[in-house]
């Protein structure tokens, strides 16, 4: 029996091959998400390692949160000298190290800083725990001067600049930008290069007088053992000697939380692509599943054969199934390559949005194959395991028939049976809604998924009546040529349907993710609108902080009549990560009303917050609580004054005053400035004003309230982009989709083909027949798609009000260009097989056996 | 044996060969070569034969002894090696692929063993459809006589699959018939069916030569199928080796006899 099994997949390459692909992409896509968070991972790795000693010194606390607010806590330098004195040290050094340095480049554009730090210190000649040097000189030298700076290799690059050049800087510090003589060029120790990361380089004293008022202060003390001395040994040696307030942590401890933190990140990125593999292989198992199903009804007559010849059902059953199984290896393993051009091209994908891997490995773990080939065997086991038991009852007598019919599961039954997971799945979403967290999305995903399933199950059914009336548009538009695609659309409603079902999977959710988008657009403008007083705000596109001086400089302004300054910062209340805005409560009415569930506005003081109606919702707040936030620098306790709506300008957990945040530990750095302007002013004039502060600066511009709001919703779209890039892979998978089943259906239709030839159709009215045939499968995927999303989209949408999407938007030009898209995705998919169609010889075609 | 009841009296027709009204189709000095070297077989070996418009004509081989090769040649299915095909005055050689799809469409109709029939259409679509390819409407009182020549009216709605393999041939024929073809092509039409459907599907060729003064050629097997037609042309190894006119099934049988013997005996003494 293995050997007929054998002898099949060579003698019927093509088909091989056009099975092998649904496996290829899924896997891919796997394959392709592991190998993309690996890099990242490793490269991220590589910084955290190559930048930590045997033991760092910081204030205590401060090494376990991330950078979201810049901790204001310092170490006198004097602490430098006191612990060159320990035997255990080799090298002490302190560390100065400030964020939101960027470097503009020679066009004037921001290097960097979507995401991604730009970090500024002094140089330092520090081996890190992975043996090699943090940073070493690779070009001219050292900054000197308070006019001068070092830059690192590959954001100089970027920039343009060149030794010598006069390098524009963005700082957080006074005055927020600078202009400096580059003098050198240092290179990061570790391979994988930086994440998009930039590297500023100042001597030791200016970067205290710039950014540290001149104060002998450190950030950080790393220290490197003596020979013999391990990094616990050192750690505790230091400990021994340190002052209140400050703590010692060994390398690996140190690396270990950072890693933490950046593991979150990471986990988040990769569940996120994990979601978009699922979406894959969900569709790749219905190409499978067809593809098989195609392959066994060609086949039904050999195999009939071969159970004349005596071969038991199980025989039958375990050659198609070890047929999939050679099939699945071979998949895996080109899929397995192709993912590794995937995670190329999410790195590139990412690297828009400023997460640049630079040079950085694409590792390929033990893990991931393990996982691409388990994938692509199970996956292709079950999905041929159907056909293959369909094909086993085949009865011997059939292989004397002309025309062997499978039996086919009625399509009633399977009616039934998807109406059952429908109901089944919208019974899951609304548990989802109920529940929360991630365990409400999975009960949603999880329901969606079932809905999608059961309607793909209906969908012989339910794209009746869509062909047909598809149909009658054929009719009336190409005859003759439209009648018989439709009647071979209809021919086999249950290839149709499923060929049709992967792309209504990538559809549905690319419709979903339209609304969604919409909706939120149409909120924040509406948020904007309704809340926003301001006439002119100041704000960062990218989301980096900028210097407080801007806003010192903008009151002064004529015709200025208020800045309200806003802020952020990261906090954790318990376990969970929360973020905080600041405001001045003076001034913001005079920016924005904010609108405010319970509690009052007159209650908001230095120790009180206002708390999002969600946050207050999922951690049980209310007004009159009090609670306990942790900084780097210790808990505060605050007491609950309101509560506002999710959604309005205000994002995030809580709102606190400047002052609030201040004595928090946090270093003063603003987010956004909310400018009105004195009621006879002229705006041009005020606006001439700003622009002059803010010239030299292309990071942080002016807006007037549409574009604020155009700004918002830019971020928006970007998010939608990314998502509909990843989503347009499970599309191209339901494309192939389409040509494979098609390329079947030909290979399967030769003689009528030929017989079409034989009595005068052209060779062109042959191929728009496969393209209708192939644009009907599209646009019904497309309908059922759309209407699907749309459903999900008015039901997410109002699970969601109460965060901020409180207005639904269905985005309707937006829908009919996917239908119409999904159609000229039929007109690509048929190109192959129509051709191959059209190319088949008249008389070959008839003689076929 | 298979001497017929459903035989059509012999008075009128018969006659009526060669009506000197011309030539529907004509092959010259035909060669078609399949293969290269000396694996190469010559399946027509100049084969030149003229067929009469509003003629009924057999061709009878033995097997491999080109039969459906000239038919396909002959249909604009395949090209020649050598020599000319005419189907009335137009050559086909030199025709590129769109010109021979529009002759095919226009001026031949073509009915095979089996599957001569599109399965998702019924059977009244099927006889439509070289005309709907052709953009053309049929003409109502053409399609009713064809119709009603081929005695299928009741069955019109019905897929192919609905109907049985007589029936089947039937519309397969109405529709080679239908678009008024100058020449209609059969190869072994009655192949698959047993006497009573192929003495249907017979009358009915033989009623549109006589009645509609329609070219029919048909390569059959079979004496009796052979004994409808006007003439029979016999080919032996790619060659016409004789043929009869006014054939009666016995004819044909003899005739079949003498050629088969004469065939051992001359590769007897070619060896
Ligand atoms: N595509 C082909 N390639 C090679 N040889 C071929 C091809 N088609 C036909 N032949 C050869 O040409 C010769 C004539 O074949 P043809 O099909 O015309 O015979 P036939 O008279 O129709 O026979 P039958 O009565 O069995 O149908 C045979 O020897 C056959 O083997
Ligand atoms: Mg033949």
């Amino acid at each position: 029996m293995f050997k007929v099994t054998w002898h099949n997949l060579i003698a019927r390459k093509l088909r091989l091959a056009l099975s092998a692909f649904a496996i290829v992409l899924g896997v891919a896509f796997v394959a392709g998400s592991f190998i993309f968070t690996d890099a990242l991972g490793g490269a991220f790795d590589g910084i955290v390692k190559g930048t930590t000693a045997d033991v760092e010194v910081l204030p205590r606390g401060a090494g376990q949160f991330d950078s979201f607010g810049t901790d204001a806590r310092t170490i006198p330098a004097s602490l430098v000298a006191e612990l060159s004195q320990l035997q255990e040290a080799e090298q002490v050094v302190g560390t100065d190290q400030v964020q939101g340095v960027f470097v503009i480049s020679k066009e004037g554009k921001l290097i960097g800083g979507n995401g991604p730090p730009g970090l500024a210190f002094n140089y330092n000649e520090l081996t890190a725990i992975t043996g090699d040097r943090i940073l070493t000189v690779a070009d001219g030298q050292l900054p000197s001067a308070r006019d001068e700076v070092a830059l690192d290799v590959d954001t100089a690059d970027k920039a343009g600049y060149d030794i010598g050049d006069e390098v524009t800087l963005v700082t957080p510090g006074d005055p927020p930008t600078m202009k400096a003589v580059l003098t050198g060029l240092v290179r990061f120790g570790s391979e994988g290069g930086l994440v998009g990361a930039t590297i500023t380089v100042f001597d030791d004293q200016v970067i205290k007088d710039l950014f540290f008022d001149g104060k002998d202060v450190y950030t950080n003390v790393s220290l490197t053992a003596a020979e013999g001395v391990s990094q616990v040994q050192l750690r505790d040696a230091v400990e021994g000697v340190l002052p209140e307030g400050l703590e010692a942590l060994t390398g690996d401890d140190f690396a270990a939380d950072q890693q933490e933190i950046i593991g979150e990140i990471l986990g988040f990125i990769n569940t996120f692509l994990l979601v978009f593999a699922a979406v894959a292989l969900v569709v790749g198992t219905f190409l499978i599943i067809n593809t098989f199903s195609i392959l066994v009804a060609q086949r039904s007559r050999e195999l009939a054969l071969l159970r004349a010849m005596g071969a038991s059902k199980t025989q039958v059953n375990r050659a198609v199934l070890a047929e999939a199984f050679v099939v699945s290896l071979v998949g895996s393993t080109v899929g397995l390559g192709l993912g590794y051009l995937l995670a190329i091209g999410l790195k590139a994908l990412f690297g828009v949005i400023g997460l640049d891997l630079g040079a950085a490995d694409m590792p390929i773990e033990l893990r991931t194959v393990l996982l691409s080939y388990v994938v692509g065997v199970i996956v292709t086991l079950i999905a041929a395991y159907l056909p293959a038991r369909r094909a086993s009852r085949i009865s011997p007598v059939q292989a004397m028939r002309d025309d062997v019919a499978l039996a086919e599961t009625s399509l009633r039954r399977r009616f039934v049976l998807g109406a059952v997971m429908v109901a089944g799945g919208v019974a899951l979403m609304v548990a989802g809604f109920a529940g929360s967290g991630g365990r409400g999305l999975l009960l949603i995903g999880l329901g969606m998924l079932a809905i999608l399933l059961g309607v793909a199950l209906m969908a012989p059914v339910l794209g009746r009546p869509i062909i047909q009336a598809l149909g009658s548009a054929y009719r009336g538009l190409f005859g003759t040529v439209g009648s018989l695609a439709t009647e071979n659309t209809l021919r086999n409603p249950r290839r149709t349907a499923a060929t049709s079902s992967a792309l209504m999977i990538g559809l549905t959710l690319v419709a979903l993710m339209s609304i969604l988008g919409q909706s939120a657009k149409v909120s924040t403008d509406k948020a904007i609108e309704e809340s926003l007083t301001a006439e002119l705000i100041v704000s960062n596109a990218t989301g980096q902080f900028f210097s407080t001086a801007y806003a010192g400089q903008i009151r002064e302004l004529d015709g200025v009549a208020s800045v309200t300054t806003f802020r952020q910062a990261a906090a954790k209340m318990g376990d969970s990560q929360v973020y905080l805005q600041a405001v001045d409560p003076e001034s913001l009415g005079a920016a924005l009303q904010l609108p405010v569930d319970s509690g009052s506005l007159r209650g908001f003081e230095d120790q009180s917050v206002f708390v999002s109606s969600t946050r207050a919702k999922s951690s049980n707040i209310d007004v009159g609580d009090s609670v306990k936030l942790n900084f780097p620098a210790g808990p505060m306790a605050f007491d609950v004054a309101g509560v506002f709506p999710v959604g309005g300008a205000v994002a995030g957990d809580f709102l606190l005053t400047l002052e609030g945040l201040q004595r928090s530990g946090i270093k003063p750095e603003d987010s956004l400035l909310f400018i009105s302007k004195e009621p006879g002013a002229s705006e041009a004039s005020v606006r001439a004003g700003i622009e002059d502060v803010l010239a030299d600066n292309p990071t942080v511009t002016l807006k007037n309230q549409k574009e604020f709001a155009d700004e918002q919703k830019g971020l928006i779209n970007t998010v939608l982009y990314i998502i509909y890039a990843l989503l347009g892979l499970a599309i191209i998978i339901a494309i192939l989709g389409i040509t494979n089943t098609l390329a079947l259906s030909v290979i399967e239709r030769t003689r009528e083909v030929g017989l079409l030839r034989a009595i005068g159709v052209s060779r062109r009215q042959l191929r728009s027949m496969v393209r209708l045939e192939s644009i009907a499968i599209s646009v019904l995927g497309a309908v059922l798609g759309v209407v699907m999303g749309i459903a999900f989209g008015i039901a997410l949408q109002r699970a969601i009000a109460d965060q901020g999407i409180d207005v639904l938007s269905i985005p309707w030009p937006q829908l009919g260009v996917f239908v119409v898209l999904a159609g000229l995705v039929g007109v690509l998919a048929a190109v192959l097989p129509a051709r191959r169609a059209a190319k088949l010889n008249v008389l070959d075609a008839i003689t076929t056996e | 044996m298979f001497k017929s009841a459903s035989k059509p009296s012999p008075s009128t027709s018969y006659t009526a060969t060669a009506p000197g009204s011309g030539v529907a189709a004509r092959a010259f000095e035909v060669r078609k070569v399949y293969g290269e070297g000396d694996a190469s077989v010559a399946a027509l070996d100049g084969v030149s034969i003229d067929f009469g418009a509003g003629a009924f004509t057999a061709v009878m081989g033995p097997s491999g002894s080109g039969k459906s090769t000239l038919m396909h040649c002959m249909a604009a299915l395949d090209t020649v090696s050598a020599g000319q095909v005419f189907i009335g005055d137009i050559e086909l050689a030199g025709l590129g692929d769109k010109q021979l799809t529009k002759l095919r469409r226009d001026k031949i109709g073509f009915v095979f063993q089996a599957y001569n029939l599109v399965p998702t259409l019924t059977a009244q679509e099927n006889i439509e459809l070289p005309l709907s390819i052709a953009g053309r409407k049929p003409d109502r009182q053409w399609f009713d006589t064809v119709i009603d020549t081929v005695g299928l009216r009741d069955r019109l709605g019905h897929r192919p699959n609905q109907l049985s393999g007589g029936q089947q041939q039937r519309v397969a024929c109405a529709r080679a018939l239908v678009s008024r073809p100058d020449v209609v092509f059969a190869d072994e039409p009655t192949g698959n069916l047993d006497s009573a459907a192929s003495a249907e599907v017979l009358a009915f060729l033989r009623r549109s030569v006589d009645d509609h003064r329609q070219t029919v050629i048909m390569v059959t097997h079979d004496p009796v199928a052979a004994s409808y037609t006007d003439r029979v042309v016999f080919l032996a190894d790619g060659r016409v080796v004789d043929e009869l006119r006014n054939p009666t099934a016995d004819d044909v049988l003899e005739e079949m006899k003498v050629l088969s013997a004469r065939s051992v005996a001359g590769t007897d003494s070619g060896r």
